[in-house]
């Protein structure tokens, strides 16, 4: 029975070899463009999944008071730190305008006590940053939707685009404005905030003042803060990176933030 | 056992799959005493759905790691962040020299692990790392491309794992070979079988045909406890599942318990796989393996008392 051993050194020989092969070439596979177009395939398969058994638009799940998080950690950018916010910081943002504008009929630009004018919603609700930490906190503010709809959105219109007062660090150096973009599915959902206030309080410059955005279904990336303009398009390509969102572009995260 | 020649056991279809067998001494001719049984033992789905399952976990695995290194602290309920209380959390300090030291918190126990977890070696020097680089995918801080690649071994999991289950149940395989039979649920039989892998006994002739007691305990917990946990709480850490499937942060105890009992699952998954191969090694690892690959297996003959 000779047979055995020579098959099991070639097994083995065979095995070893590809090991080696895996462990040194698993970073060059990954960062090859072919690859990473094939692992997307996992995320579209999620959105696709995920839009259908969220097309009967559910709520995200609200809590109570007492489940508050202590702190509500401040993540991303902690101040805009720019002459034109130090500006609107130094009235109490009396004069702040937002923009909504592109594929509208009414381009407008609303005030904060404009946008406190409309009956607000409060939610208290979980934060979910891509890193893998949660905060509960309650927010308020004007449902988006309501924003919207005094702008009078053409058909052609899909996403809604927020430009910010804060730049980050771009992945080909220098810095870039942070923007974010959803889609109208989750514009028009009845939790999609443009927040105000957290915990009962102004917003905080660290959490976004004057203005951020609550997309309750989607990770924290998603949820911009500081908004300056919001513009609805068809397309998100030619917005800066076209990926849809300051990460989207530098860090290759998902523009869908659902899981 | 002869060809040809019956054995009461065996017809009673014992073996792990349904198929011919054919004796190895065919080949070496008539006048070789028969010393050993060929069975086919591994159905071509069961096997392939093997291999394909052990590629997932693997990469899902590594790449997991990847995604916990961003943020290596673990909670239980609903919330949690860097100023909330940790169960478990593998964060670097300094020490008074100035130097990096990797710390492990687990519950009140607070262990150095410097170069392993916590803070180990990337590109020649020290650096804040949950998990060494030789244990992520990608190697290096790259949050995104773990993601991707998780999300895409997650569907081929669940998908292949739901392709077994119903090739499993329709084929016979899981009454057959896996569902214990009546006399295995008896104490004494199971304190019997704990003893005989205590003492690292290895199944000779008809008793090799079939998984043992313990095996059957350990394939079903994958099958029906582990692996469906794990997806589970996977998708309770999604916040678009969370808004379809309410009830999912109500059977965890919230998001942060989910990832919690995620990271504990993989980690019971890889003490599984570690005593599935010790036990594969133990009783003949070419043997087993071949019968993976090509379904056939040979089964030793009962030595002579």
């Amino acid at each position: 029975m000779t047979r055995f051993p020579i098959r099991r050194r070639v097994l083995l020989g065979t095995g070893a070899a590809s090991l080696g092969l895996l462990a040194s070439g698993c970073d060059s596979i990954l960062r090859a463009k072919q690859t990473r177009d094939v692992l997307k395939l996992g995320q579209a398969m999620s959105l696709g999944v995920q839009r259908a058994i969220l097309s009967s638009q559910p709520l995200a799940r609200e809590f109570l008071s007492s489940q508050l998080s202590p702190v509500f950690k401040v993540n991303g950018t902690r101040d805009p730190a720019t002459e034109e916010y130090r500006a609107l910081q130094a009235n109490n943002f009396t004069t702040y305008r937002l923009q909504v504008d592109g594929l509208v009929h009414a381009p407008k630009s609303f005030s904060l006590a404009d946008l406190q004018s409309i009956l607000p919603r409060s939610q208290i609700t979980r934060h979910d940053c891509v890193e893998g930490w949660s905060a509960i906190g309650k927010w308020t503010g004007a449902p988006l939707h309501e924003v919207l709809i005094q702008c009078a959105p053409d058909r052609s219109a899909r996403f809604a685009v927020f430009q910010c007062y804060d730049s980050l660090r771009a992945s080909r150096g220098g810095m870039t404005a942070y923007y974010e973009s959803i889609d109208l599915f989750d514009a028009y959902h009845p939790q999609t905030l443009l927040a105000y206030a957290l915990n009962d309080a102004p917003l905080s410059v660290g959490h976004g003042a004057p203005l951020r955005l609550r997309v309750e279904r989607q990770l924290g990336y998603k949820q911009a803060k500081y908004i300056k303009r919001i513009t609805l398009t068809s397309s998100l390509a030619g917005i800066y990176g076209g990926n849809g969102g300051y990460w989207e572009d530098n860090a290759g995260y998902e523009w869908y933030g659902g899981i | 056992m002869r060809p040809g020649q019956s054995h009461p056991r065996a017809e009673s279809s014992m073996s792990i799959a349904e198929g011919a067998a054919a004796t190895t001494d065919d080949q070496e001719g008539a006048a070789a005493p028969p010393k050993s049984e060929r069975i086919y033992r591994h159905a071509a789905t069961t096997r392939a759905t093997h291999w394909i399952n052990l590629v997932c976990v693997t990469v899902l695995l590594l790449s997991g790691l990847q995604i916990f290194n961003a943020h290596p602290r673990l909670y239980w309920g609903q919330y949690g962040a860097n100023s909330d209380q940790a169960l478990i959390a593998m964060e670097a300090t300094q020490d008074r020299q100035g130097r990096l030291v990797g710390i492990t918190t687990i519950g009140p126990a607070r262990l150095a692990t410097t170069g392993l977890l916590g803070a180990s070696v990337q590109d020649g020097h020290l650096v804040p790392r949950a998990f060494p680089v030789w244990l992520t995918l990608p190697s290096t801080r790259d949050l995104a491309t773990g993601r991707n690649l998780h999300f895409f071994f997650a569907w081929i999991l669940a998908i292949n794992g739901l392709a077994y289950l119903v090739f499993a149940y329709f084929s016979g395989h899981l009454r057959r070979d896996l569902y214990l039979r009546p006399e295995e649920k008896h104490l004494r039989h199971l304190l019997a079988d704990v003893w005989a892998h205590v003492k690292l006994h290895v199944p000779r002739g008809e008793e090799s045909k079939r998984y043992n007691t313990l095996q059957k305990i350990a394939y079903l917990s994958v099958i029906f406890g582990l692996l469906p946990l794990m997806v589970l709480t996977g998708m309770t850490m999604s916040p678009g599942m969370d808004a379809a499937f309410p009830f999912l942060l109500d059977v965890f105890g919230g998001r942060q318990s989910a990832r919690t009992i995620h990271f504990i699952v993989a980690w019971s998954l890889v003490l599984f796989a570690a005593v599935h191969l010790f036990e594969i090694f133990l009783v003949g690892a070419f043997n087993e393996i071949r019968a993976m690959i090509t379904g056939w297996y040979e089964v030793k003959p009962e030595k002579k008392a």
